[in-house]
């Protein structure tokens, strides 16, 4: 089982959960490696991440920054709060679109879960207006459409 | 008018914690000013400003009732987050199953090489 499942929590927390088969140590490197984040951490097809500053230590700076072949871009900045390899990782993050986004602060948790990791990142946005804001207006119902395509992803790649 | 125009005007509108508020209240039903305003501290001149900034980024719109001018929010202008929330919701997957295929290659955390 490693569909992602985005669950809301209390009044302005967001919970996304997937597991991998690999075990914490490697799961923990591929989120903190700027060369292993560049390589997956490209949301849709199509897209590259030609910068990657992520100074895995505790106030270190984030900062991710996408293109496309159409010359579309956005970035991220953000800095680490805590890390605790392979456990845990607590970091504040906000898109630029250009405008920014409002803070969000994620922790991150690898459990070991037999050959593999379960990984939880909690989301906590300022508010449960802001959440609401971007949840209740629509995130939830796209979410079925994903999975189907991802579905598809994966009989295709057999 | 750039494409990226109007969801910068959207999330610049919900930069505000009173408007971001306002929205969720709009997101159970139609109100007007006054009943978007009683919970709130500040003045109806203040909140009716708010709700001009939403409506012009395109959040919210309202109709004429009589007297009533109340506001709900605009499902068009929705479309547009949905689709960017849509896209960020994809594109995690996305990434992910891409993790998945790069721990398959390496699945053991190489040894720190320094």
């Amino acid at each position: 089982m490693s569909k992602l499942t985005l669950e809301t929590e209390g009044d302005a927390v967001v919970v996304v959960k997937r597991r991998f088969d690999a075990p914490p140590a490697a799961v923990f490197r591929a989120h903190t490696d700027p060369d292993m984040l560049q390589q997956w951490m490209l949301g849709p097809d199509g897209w590259t991440m030609p910068v990657c500053v992520c100074e895995a230590r505790p106030g270190g700076a984030i900062r991710y920054e996408w293109s496309n072949a159409e010359g579309a871009g956005f970035y991220l900045t953000g800095h680490f709060v805590e890390l605790d390899p392979p456990r845990r990782i607590v970091h504040v993050e906000r898109m630029h679109l250009p405008d920014p986004t409002p803070d969000n602060r994620v922790e991150t948790t690898f459990t070991p879960d037999d050959e593999g990791t379960l990984m939880v990142m909690r989301m906590t946005l300022p508010d449960a207006a802001t959440r609401a804001a971007m949840l209740e207006t629509g995130m939830e119902h796209g979410m079925e459409a994903s999975y189907v395509r991802l579905e598809d992803t994966w009989s295709a790649e057999g | 008018m750039s494409r990226a125009a109007p969801l910068d005007a959207a999330f610049s509108a919900l930069a505000d914690p009173t408007r971001r508020a306002i929205l969720a209240r709009l997101v159970q039903g139609e109100a007007t000013v006054n009943e978007l305003a009683a919970p709130f501290s500040i003045s109806q001149p203040a909140i009716s400003r708010h709700i001009k900034v939403l409506e012009e980024a395109g959040l919210i719109v309202r109709r004429v009732d009589g007297a009533r001018r109340p506001c709900r929010i605009a499902p068009a202008a929705l479309d547009n987050l949905d689709a960017y929330l849509s896209m960020l919701r994809e594109g995690l997957e996305r990434s992910y199953a891409r993790l998945d295929r790069l721990l398959a290659d390496n699945p053991r955390p190489k040894k720190e090489q320094r």
